[in-house]
């Protein structure tokens, strides 16, 4: 399956390579560089890439291509989807995933990669799994092992490993037992010029975050299942509980994850809570424009719309913008061509605006499109599709957990065309 | 830059095995002459550098090893060569530090093919490792013993393998299974040996190996589909708890192995049948003889479509994409559309995931618009996608043009043209161009906004559009010489030059339509002929040609102009058409017969191009696949095959639990016998008839087996009396059949003490055995043919049909063919058994019953178990309650009304459902028309309906039956009673006592299932009893009438037990009563906490009110 990796950064530095088999050359990257080179943008890169002899399969994540190197047939989605966990792995571990902790941790990526793979064939995926054959670099530990000489590797099989449920430790304890879970709600939608909405639906995710002794099983139910569309679980999810009863039951991996993510489709009515007016045009002469963008609250349900950023993808021929915002700041990047507002809270009495003249290159012709704006935005303890969860019920321990459960609503691929 | 470091790796790689084996040597100098290392570190400052690391190595401290290796491991990662520290590395293989041995371990097999005599000496370590107690060890010698790429160890790989796929821990067997892979590819020879291996592994039952086995035999004898047979339903069946990415190796195997093992499911007269579990029971032999009737899905193929369907809900997108591509290569057309909604979800993921699933829905678009029409908004293009993105969504919107949604999909196109993306605007105007072709009504509409597209300032999309109207307009050129007109004045402005060379094409097609123009512009062209490009020139010289033929007045110094200005020009390409055209249509005396033909060969009608999906023919490949992604065969790819026209031998995934007197008598039954194992598997008894009963034994047995459950119900213990009313036919049958049960009752005894051995061994087999087909059968065998029942069971189909089958029989009669297959079916089965009552005219129902003796019956039941078997047998009620309940009353209903009741039968349309009987008596003065029950009625509960009436006469009423599955709770299930004007809200709530069927089973039995339900399982209540009450026959009487429960016979006098399960869920349900003078103790067991406590709410109260 997958026979060789290599973590390439933007620049187009090779700085880590593996292989499960036996070596390939790195020079197989050359056909990456390749592409890489006329897709100009690093997303343009086509995922896929055949050469002679071999099949480049590559995702772009935190500005580093993970470029693996398969020999024969396997399913593309298979590979990418575990490049993703790996770069998620990374994560997990160091934080944050970048050419430098990367750099840092090299045994420990090392350690990794041999662990998630065998023969190209993936072994242990589950963070938790993975936690217990090798730990994550903490500070203090860093310094106890360079005294004692003792190490990050786990002896023993992870009893996860063998059992039917290889995401949850055994043996865990707590003296505070909590289970937290964050509803998270993103709205995606296109907006026309005139402000109707083109599109819109809602993807949302539960984030749980379960800090629980011993084997606690756990069901979640909802005050109205019939909202959602589509679902997805993670694994420690039992199906059949939520066919035939539209309740989420589950034994609940240690610490992080999330429990599921689903979709609330186009047909039901997604509220849209703001609304833009703009007015961008180019002059036919002269080499300059006009902006002017009001932002205004549509339907909140009554919560305070927050972290209102506006970002616009300005043409190629714009070199700056001189703007007059009456809330929050702008900034104009004349390399990236990105024009970034960001505006903060959004009062309803007082609306956000910004407003001014753009200059264009001079002799360069008007741009024919105006660029479409990307809306950000959260509300806080909103779901936006008034989804509710009803209860959580524990079963197999004795002792009481905190519960908790969060709402947010945040802006997802929200687009106003202009 | 890059060729040039990947040169110097390749160099350090080719020196790196000479000094290696020089550093071996080096080391053996160093170990034995003390630390004369330094005298050796001449040559580099990175020689110099690995020479400190060759000495941390050798220290003892393991600290300063560790450190050592870090430093190493960082070395490999940047690519960086280390192999001259081999012999160091490699002594430290047998370390008692674990991550200092992983670390070891990483650096061996990355170097041991390079370094393969030195490899050797680690050899006997892993030996040692992997008899290691410590089950981690065990498997990671394994998995550095099998990674280590050298031939000389294949013998010690393969026994290595051998034995760990015997290992204990099921995590070793899978290390197992990817050490086949590894052997495979060193050393193919050993395929023969490593399939044995692989067949050993594919029976694991472990979840831990599934996926790891699979994935193995894949990659070694992919075409060895014999080794999944016997595996097949455990794979399908372990499949969700396997991780996910075993998941998705078995299931695009299974996808394979499904299209060798099953017919088609794509015919077009196929029939589909939710229920068809039943097939799974249903004979071989009688599936044959429907070949020719509607297509049947082969179960095994249904158990994969289910237990894969789940999987949908997968978090990991490789899964979700494999149970889609799975169903789209086997499930049947209509059920393919669930797998839509996970398709558009994955959209949200990653931008590589988006982009392979967006492949493969523009494939399934192309054949299957109406599957992601609804959806079509989620392929609405964003300004920041990726431009392959952008191409593919617009490319799948396209494909779901269609004239409803076309102008919706033009105006959102509207928007893309303006894009500042002009690979992607090109590639909008395409989508128009295609749109305009594939749907005729909006063709104008879209050359309009093409055209307009015309004076647009940015040149890709000029000549795009250029482009895609030359081939619109070849499709109807007459009607658009206006366009034609505006184009060649465009021309000047174009610079493009394949719309130019476009422009001049149409000019010369349709010279005709434009008579002045066309002259005009080869004035123009012959002035800048030198400065065109090549295609630009070719295409003058095809105009100059062709008004030459046509207009030669006006031309004919042109075209001399232009032709020689080409004879000279530098591309050969165009000397040669120039000479060709000259020698075409300038006729001189060399020029032969051809030049008279210049005419047609040159203005011949040309064919309109056809503007198709470029995802046309990727369906020749499968879906997910890597080379779908790519449209080209990727190395390894495996050809899905077409389906069977006839289905291979069913049979060989019949899993062996082999039965001993099936295998004994086998062969004397002869060949219907043999193509009925499949049959036997799942029922799994009648081996001591004679072979002519096995015809008929198979019939009886389907319909005791459906009609036993049936509509049959209304017997009841009063049927004596009633037979006296009923017609002359029935009465004198039922009072033939009461004194034949007797008889038959003592003939079954002998018989089953004639066969108690091999009977024990059926039981054995742990079969479900349906004791009361069994039994239905054998008297058949004795009795009489004209009599074609004996008891219970069989009895009440009888009787059935005999009433409750009259609508249905008149139904036959006038020959109305029934649509819905199972009902198709069952009516089927009983025609056989209708003949007896053909004869009778009663044209209503009276409620019918049948009596038997519940304590005869329950004695038999006991009989026929043999102490000490532990299967549980489903047996018939006991008692069967004759009060039906009010449905509707007759004002309510206009006239109609309808009562219903329990037959407590096992339900002929699904094993969870609980049967009722519903008689419908129209007291009105009209007939009426069309009773049925609403489809979108329901409230949660999964009910059969009855098919619908088609005319009640007034004052008659029919009987019918349906089934309701209760889930095992007391909710009433509502649901619409319609008939052809009005509609009417009812609702059914059942007794808790009627969600229950009876089971038999010995007292030792109940003991030891009443022993593993206590606790919270078990609840208890004491009454008071008057001594009236405590006779065992009113105590069982009164506990059968308020559940359908069975009798268990009992040594102790005073403790009477009762035994059911719970008819969804199958949930054992134990009822004990103990008498103690004047109390009672009610002992309920079961695992359903609620239907305990309101049973013995119910039992207190039957049995307190007890009437003497």
């Amino acid at each position: 399956m997958i026979h060789s990796l290599f973590l390439i950064n933007n620049g187009g530095d090779l700085f880590l390579e593996k292989h499960w088999k036996s070596v390939i050359s790195r020079s197989v990257c050359d056909y990456f560089f390749e592409a890489r080179e006329k897709a100009v943008e690093p997303d343009n890169v086509p995922p896929v890439i055949r050469t002679p002899h071999h099949y480049l399969i590559n995702i772009y994540r935190e500005k580093i291509f993970f470029v693996s190197v398969i020999q024969t047939e396997v399913p593309p989605l298979f590979v990418i989807e575990f490049l993703h966990r790996i770069a998620e792995t990374f994560q997990d571990y160091f934080g944050e995933c970048s050419e430098t902790t990367i750099k840092d941790n090299v045994v420990i990526v090392y350690e990794l990669l041999e662990e998630m793979l065998d023969n190209g064939f993936p072994l242990a995926t589950e963070s938790n799994i993975l936690k217990e054959l090798i730990r994550p670099p903490t500070i203090l530990r860093s310094m106890v092992n360079t005294i004692t000489g003792s190490s990050n590797v786990g002896d023993t099989l992870p009893t996860g490993q063998l059992s039917t449920i290889p995401w949850r430790r055994a043996g865990v304890k707590y003296t505070n037992n909590e289970a937290y879970f964050d509803v998270v709600e993103e709205i995606d939608a296109i907006l026309d010029k005139s402000g109707t909405t083109v599109f819109a639906e809602i993807q949302g995710v539960i984030d749980a975050c379960v800090k629980l002794s011993g084997m606690p099983d756990l069901t979640l139910s909802f005050m109205n299942p019939r909202l959602l569309d589509d679902v997805s679980f993670h694994p420690c999810v039992r199906y059949k509980r939520w066919e035939s009863e539209r309740v989420i039951s589950f034994i609940p991996p240690d610490g992080n994850f999330q429990l599921m993510s689903y979709h609330i489709s186009a047909q039901n009515l997604v509220a849209i809570p703001v609304y833009v007016k703009q007015n961008i045009s180019f002059f036919e002469t002269g080499s300059s424009g006009r902006l002017d963008i009001t932002v205004g609250p549509k339907q909140t349900m009554g919560k305070t719309v927050e972290c209102l950023v506006v970002t616009v993808h300005m043409p190629k021929v714009v070199l700056s913008a001189n703007l007059n915002a009456t809330q929050g700041t702008y900034n104009y990047d004349p390399v990236t061509k990105i024009l970034l507002w960001d505006i903060g809270k959004l009062n309803p009495l007082k609306l956000p605006n910004l407003k001014g003249s753009i200059s264009l290159q001079s002799g360069a012709p008007k741009p024919e499109e105006n660029p479409s704006l990307n809306i950000d935005l959260k509300i806080q303890q909103l779901a936006i599709s008034g989804l509710k969860v009803n209860r959580l019920d524990m079963y197999g321990e004795k002792y009481k957990p905190f519960k908790g459960v969060k709402y947010v609503t945040k802006a997802g691929k929200f687009q106003v065309r202009t | 830059m890059l060729g040039m470091s990947a040169n110097s790796v390749s160099y350090n790689d080719q020196g790196s095995v000479e000094s290696g084996v020089d550093a071996a040597q080096e080391n053996s100098n160093i170990s034995s002459g003390g630390s004369g290392g330094a005298a050796f570190s001449l040559f580099s400052a990175d020689c110099k550098k690995n020479e400190d690391l060759k000495e941390m190595l050798e220290n003892s401290k393991e600290s300063l090893k560790l450190e050592a290796m870090k430093r190493i491991v960082g070395l490999i990662a940047k690519g960086k060569n280390a192999s001259e520290l081999f012999p160091a590395v490699v002594k430290n293989v047998a370390s008692k530090n674990i991550e200092l041995k992983k670390l070891v371990y990483v650096y061996l097999v990355r170097y041991a093919e390079e370094q393969q005599d030195l490899a050797l000496l680690s050899i006997s370590t892993f030996q040692r490792a992997l008899k290691d107690p410590n089950q981690l060890i065990r498997a990671s010698a394994l998995r550095v013993l099998s990674s280590i790429r050298v031939p000389i160890i294949v013998p010690i790989m393969m026994l290595a393998i051998k034995e760990s796929s015997t290992d204990l821990s099921p995590y070793v067997r899978k290390t197992a299974a990817h050490a086949i892979q590894k052997l495979y590819s060193l050393d193919p020879d050993q395929k023969e040996h490593l399939i044995e291996v692989i067949e050993k592994l594919l029976k694991d039952k472990s979840t831990l190996v599934a996926g790891s086995v699979v994935m193995a035999f894949e990659e070694v004898c992919p075409d060895r589909i014999d080794l999944i047979h016997k595996n097949y339903r455990k794979l399908c069946n372990m499949l969700v708890d396997v991780e996910e990415w075993g998941q998705v190796v078995i299931i695009h195997m299974l996808t394979r192995y499904a299209r060798t093992q099953f017919v088609s499911p794509w015919r077009e007269d196929a029939v589909f049948d939710e229920n068809n579990e039943k097939t799974f029971y249903d004979s071989e032999e009688e599936r044959r003889v429907d070949e020719s009737k509607p297509y049947i899905m082969d179960p095994d193929h249904r158990l994969l479509l289910r237990n894969t369907k789940p999987l949908l809900q997968s978090r990991n997108t490789a899964v979700v994409m494999a149970v889609s591509q799975l169903y789209w290569h086997l499930a049947p057309k209509h059920e393919i559309s669930i797998v839509t909604k996970s398709l558009v979800r994955l959209l949200r993921s990653h931008r590589e995931v988006q982009y392979v699933v967006l492949q493969n829905i523009a494939t399934m678009s192309i054949q299957r618009k109406g599957m992601f029409e609804p959806f079509m908004k989620s392929f609405y293009v964003r300004s920041t996608d990726a431009t392959h993105i952008k191409t593919l969504k617009l490319e799948i919107l396209t494909n779901l043009a269609n004239e409803a949604n076309i102008s919706t999909i033009l105006r959102e196109i509207q928007t893309y043209v303006k894009s500042q993306d002009k690979a992607f605007a090109a590639a909008t105007i395409q989508a128009i161009g295609r749109c305009a072709t594939d749907i005729s009504e909006v063709t104008d509409t879209c050359l309009n906004g093409l055209v307009l597209l015309l004076s647009n300032r940015d040149e890709t999309v000029v000549a795009e559009s250029v482009v895609v109207i030359k081939k619109l307009l070849q499709t109807q050129p007459s009607q658009h010489s206006d366009i034609i007109k505006h184009m060649a004045k465009l021309f000047d402005n174009i610079t493009v030059p394949m719309a130019r060379a476009s422009i001049l094409w149409l000019m010369g097609e349709y010279c005709e339509h434009v008579p002045k123009i066309a002259p005009d512009v080869l004035r123009k062209m012959a002035k800048t002929f030198t400065s065109e490009e090549d295609i630009v020139k070719l295409q003058i010289v095809n105009l100059a040609a062709k008004l030459y033929l046509t207009n030669s007045k006006q031309t004919k110094l042109l075209t001399q102009y232009i032709l020689n200005l080409g004879k000279y020009d530098q591309n050969y390409d165009i000397r040669d058409r120039t000479r060709f055209i000259r020698q075409l249509i300038v006729p001189n005396e060399k020029s032969g017969a051809l030049s008279k033909y210049a005419r047609r060969i040159l203005m011949a009608p040309k064919p309109a191009p056809v503007l198709q999906s470029a995802f046309k023919d990727r369906d020749r490949f499968q879906l997910g696949t890597l080379s779908h992604s790519l449209n080209s065969h990727a190395t390894g790819y495996l050809e899905l095959s077409n389906w069977p026209s006839v289905a291979p031998d069913q049979s060989v995934r019949n899993v062996e639990v082999v039965e001993p007197v099936k295998e004994a008598l086998a062969p004397a039954l002869g060949k219907s016998k043999r193509a009925k194992s499949d049959e036997k598997f799942y029922s799994g008894s009648e081996e001591e008839e004679e072979e002519e009963e096995e015809e008929e034994g198979s019939s009886s047995e389907d319909s005791s087996s459906s009609s036993g459950e049936s509509e049959s119900g209304s017997n009841s213990e009063e049927n004596s009396d009633d037979s006296n009313k009923s017609s002359s036919s029935q009465s004198e049958k039922s009072s033939s059949e009461s004194d034949t049960d007797k008889k038959k009752t003592q003939k079954n005894k002998k018989l089953q003490q004639q066969k108690p051995a091999s009977k024990d061994r059926k039981l054995k087999n742990g079969k479900a055995a349906n004791d009361e087909s069994r039994s239905g059968r054998e008297s058949d065998t004795e009795s009489s043919s004209s009599e074609s029942s004996s008891e219970s069971g069989s009895e009440s189909e009888l009787d059935s049909n005999s009433d409750s089958g009259t609508d249905q029989k008149r139904k036959t009669k006038s020959k109305t063919v029934q649509s819905k297959p199972v009902t198709k079916l069952a009516e089927k089965k009983e025609v056989s058994l209708l003949d007896l009552d053909d004869f009778s005219p009663v044209p209503v129902t009276t409620p019918k019953s049948s009596i038997l003796s519940p304590s005869l019956l329950s004695d038999l039941q006991g009989l026929s178990l043999s102490p000490g078997a532990s299967a549980l047998q489903a047996s018939s009620p006991v008692f069967v309650p004759e009060t039906s309940h009010e449905l509707l009353h007759r004002m309510t209903g206009k006239g109609l009304s309808a009562q219903y009741r329990f037959t407590r039968q096992p339900c002929i349309y699904g094993n969870s459902m609980v049967s009722l009987q519903l008689t419908l008596s129209n007291n009105s003065e009209q007939a009426l028309e069309n009773i049925h029950i609403s489809e979108k009625s329901s409230s949660g509960q999964n009910i059969h309906r009855f098919s619908a009436i088609e005319r009640l006469e007034p004052q008659a009423s029919v009987t019918v039956s349906m089934g309701v599955d209760f889930n095992d709770s007391t909710q009433a299930a509502h649901f619409q009673l319609c008939t052809k004007e009005d509609e009417f809200s009812v609702s059914i709530q059942p007794a808790v006592g009627e969600l229950l069927l009876p089971i038999t089973m010995s007292e030792a039995d109940f003991t030891k299932e009443q022993g593993k339900l206590v606790g919270m399982n078990e609840s208890t209540a004491t009454i008071t009893t008057t001594p009236e009450n405590i006779s065992s026959q009113s105590v069982n009487r009164n506990v059968v009438s308020a559940a359908n429960l069975g009798v268990i016979p009992s040594n102790q006098e005073n403790i009477h037990r009762f035994a059911g399960k719970t008819v969804s869920s199958g949930s054992l349900v134990l009822v004990s009563v103990a008498l103690k003078d004047p109390d009672a103790l009610i002992t309920v067991n079961t695992e359903k906490t609620v239907i305990a406590s309101m049973l013995l709410r119910q039992f207190k109260t039957a049995l307190t009110n007890i009437t003497p």
